[in-house]
């Protein structure tokens, strides 16, 4: 009786080395499957992801006929803007139009919401779709109205 | 002749190294520095014996001294984390060492005697190193183990036996 | 006159291996790591030249231009001596291991092996168990807990798997009743590999297994384990000393594979005859099959626990091999060997 229980789990043991070296050997055809298969990588300099139709990139100004922003100076987007990050100063012109004297966004703080451009009444802010853009210093990452002018497509480099 | 010279040259260079291991050996406070003074040591005796022409005691020196008794050697050194010896200044001499002394010179002076003054003639078996390298000193050992001294091979292999047996049943937990 | 060949030939012969040894090294690590990156569907290195081939080169150039630190409470002379014990080792174990058949040249018979030894296969046991010490040692003397704690795990997995390591190769010994490895080779001629033809298969997967525990790499990296350990025994070194280890792994690694190719795979034999001349391309394209396997499981199986380790190298791997003695004697028996 004894000797019959022996071999039982002695075949039992067997079983389960054969089992788990099949499953080691799964694992292994998984590898060398993957290995053959063609990389995923985007090599990005080279090669770029494209961004999703609704992306949110970096700010730009659509500008009017003169070439300027269509800015009105009204102040809903420093309002609306959840991490008050954009500083606006507003003077009158002649005509009697507001104009924004300075406009910067610091890009830094900004979350990209993207809810500046939805409050801009004239549509002036918008969300663009570039998302490259580095700098050294702090300093160089605040978008001023000229930048934010050439940040629009087919603006200035 | 050019094969005298290096042989005399290997020769005088690996004793020196054994010999100053074997000083460095008994002279180190760190244990770890002993320790593998003592593996240079082997390894130069095992040079020795390839001197010797019989290369596989000379390995079998290195594999089982040198790489597996010293290493564990040294992994017990590293677990226990003993600390250095620290420097007695005194030297106390008590009888023990007296006696000790003396039990080392007379040693020496068998060897002096044995060595240098009368010469023994050793037992000549029938390998001769003109045999050993016919036959192949592995298979000369082999032979040996297997048909003469079968008996006192088998028991080394019990005693060993029972040496791990003894090492599972102290090692094991209580249930 | 014929000492003085001798010399020139062992020269050459050693420079040559040397040479290409410390190539396949340097090279090995690109391959690795393009591997590795393949499996996990992503390219390796691509920029340091076409298709990254000038990798190891600026990695070498990085190494050298490191600081080399001293940890202040290192013992200096072991801390400086354990990767020169590590790579001397793993160079050494190249010694023995015949590449090619004989080949005439100028008239002259020139064996592609340094040393013919006629106990080559105990002189790489031997060389394998002196070059233990450079992990442990070099875990020991950086004065590091983690450092230490990877030279325990070295010292004990070692130990451990240098037995069944050494009773895997047991069936092959007995098969072909010399310890010579180019007489081992010889006598796997025409096909009759040790691995296949004289059933010593499952002998070979131990052997490749233990192989990878004495060579600490993945799944038994126990010595250098990141995630635990914060790799482990090489944890202070930097610079040359830590490239150092790192060839001296590779380099082990390769002889870990020529040697399996040398007692299992029929070395320099291959499915169809080459001249003696060219024998050694059946030599590397096996070892370079093997060294594949060995970064391809690495890419596959996660690493094991520590008692996991012991247990599959005590419990598993050491009754196997000595059961597969039984078994070969049994087969040569009915064979009548």
């Amino acid at each position: 009786m004894r000797v019959m229980t022996g071999m039982w789990s002695f075949i039992k043991g067997i079983g389960m080395v054969i089992a788990r070296a099949y499953a080691l050997a799964k694992g292994l055809r998984l590898t060398l499957a993957t290995f053959f298969t063609r990389p995923v990588t985007i090599r990005y300099p080279e090669h770029k992801r494209e961004v999703a139709p609704r992306w949110r990139g970096v700010h730009y100004f659509d500008c009017n006929e003169k070439g300027d922003t269509r800015c009105v100076a009204c102040g809903l987007c420093v309002a609306v803007c959840p991490s008050q990050c954009i500083r606006l100063v507003a003077v009158e012109l002649e005509n009697g139009e507001r104009y924004p004297e300075t406009y910067e966004i610091n890009s830094v703080r900004c979350i990209y919401c993207g809810l500046c451009a939805e409050a801009c009444p004239v549509d002036a802010i918008k969300l663009g779709r570039g998302y490259e853009f580095v700098a050294h210093r702090r300093q160089d990452l605040v978008l001023d109205k000229e930048r934010l002018l050439a940040n629009r497509p087919g603006g200035a480099p | 002749m050019v094969e005298q010279v290096f042989y005399w040259i290997a020769f005088i260079m690996t004793s020196m190294t054994a010999l100053f291991a074997a000083v460095m050996v008994i002279t180190r406070s760190n244990p770890i520095s002993a320790a593998m003074f003592l593996v240079l040591n082997f390894v130069s005796v095992a040079i020795l014996y390839l001197l010797l022409r019989f290369p596989f005691i000379a390995v079998i020196q290195v594999m089982i001294y040198a790489g597996a008794i010293m290493m564990l050697v040294v992994f017990v050194i590293m677990l226990l984390n003993v600390e250095e010896e620290e420097r007695r200044k005194k030297i106390a001499v008590s009888l023990a060492q007296v006696i000790s002394v003396v039990l080392v010179l007379m040693l020496c002076a068998q060897l002096v005697v044995g060595v240098g003054i009368q010469k023994i003639p050793g037992k000549h078996g029938a390998f001769t190193a003109e045999q050993l390298a016919e036959v192949g000193d592995v298979k000369a050992v082999a032979q040996m183990l297997f048909t003469t001294y079968l008996f006192p091979f088998e028991i080394a292999s019990i005693i060993l036996l029972v040496g791990i047996i003894g090492a599972v049943i102290l090692s094991k937990k209580e249930r | 006159m014929e000492l003085v060949y001798f010399l020139i030939e062992s020269i050459v012969k050693v420079v040559v291996v040397f040479g290409v040894l410390m190539g396949a090294v340097a090279y090995l690590t690109l391959a690795e790591r393009k591997i590795l990156g393949r499996i996990q569907v992503r390219y390796g290195p691509t920029r340091v030249g076409p298709f990254g081939l000038f990798q190891p080169i600026a990695d070498g150039i990085k190494a050298f231009f490191k600081e080399d630190l001293v940890p202040a409470k290192a013992h200096k002379a072991l801390f400086v001596a354990a990767p020169m014990i590590s790579i001397t080792a793993a160079i050494s174990l190249f010694a023995v291991i015949p590449f090619g058949a004989v080949i005439e040249f100028f008239g002259r018979k020139i064996s592609l092996v340094i040393a013919d030894l006629d106990i080559g296969l105990l002189y790489v046991f031997a060389v394998a168990s002196l070059g233990e010490y450079g992990v442990v040692l070099g875990g020991w003397s950086g004065y590091n807990k983690y450092g230490l704690m990877g030279a325990l795990r070295a010292a004990a997995q070692m130990i451990s798997y240098e037995i069944a390591l050494a009773l895997s190769v047991m069936g092959v010994l007995m098969i072909s009743g010399t310890l010579n490895l180019v007489e081992i080779v010889q006598q796997q001629a025409g096909g009759h590999w040790n691995a296949f033809y004289h059933f010593q298969f499952f002998p070979f997967i131990f052997y490749l297994i233990c192989a990878l525990a004495e060579i600490n790499r993945t799944p038994f990296d126990m010595p250098e384990a990141e995630a635990e350990l914060a790799c482990g025994f090489n944890i202070e070194y930097s610079s040359m000393k830590f490239a150092l280890f790192f060839m001296a792994e590779y380099a082990h690694l390769i002889a870990v594979c020529a040697i399996a190719t040398t007692l299992f795979l029929g070395g320099w034999d291959g499915p169809f005859h080459l001249p003696p001349t060219l024998s050694w391309i059946w030599f590397v394209a096996k070892t370079g099959v093997l060294v594949y396997v060995f970064i391809w499981q690495r890419g596959t199986f996660p690493r094991l626990r520590y008692d996991q380790i012991m247990r599959f190298g005590w419990k598993f791997l050491l009754p196997l091999t000595l059961a597969n003695i039984f078994v070969t004697g049994l087969i040569m028996v009915v064979r009548g060997q």
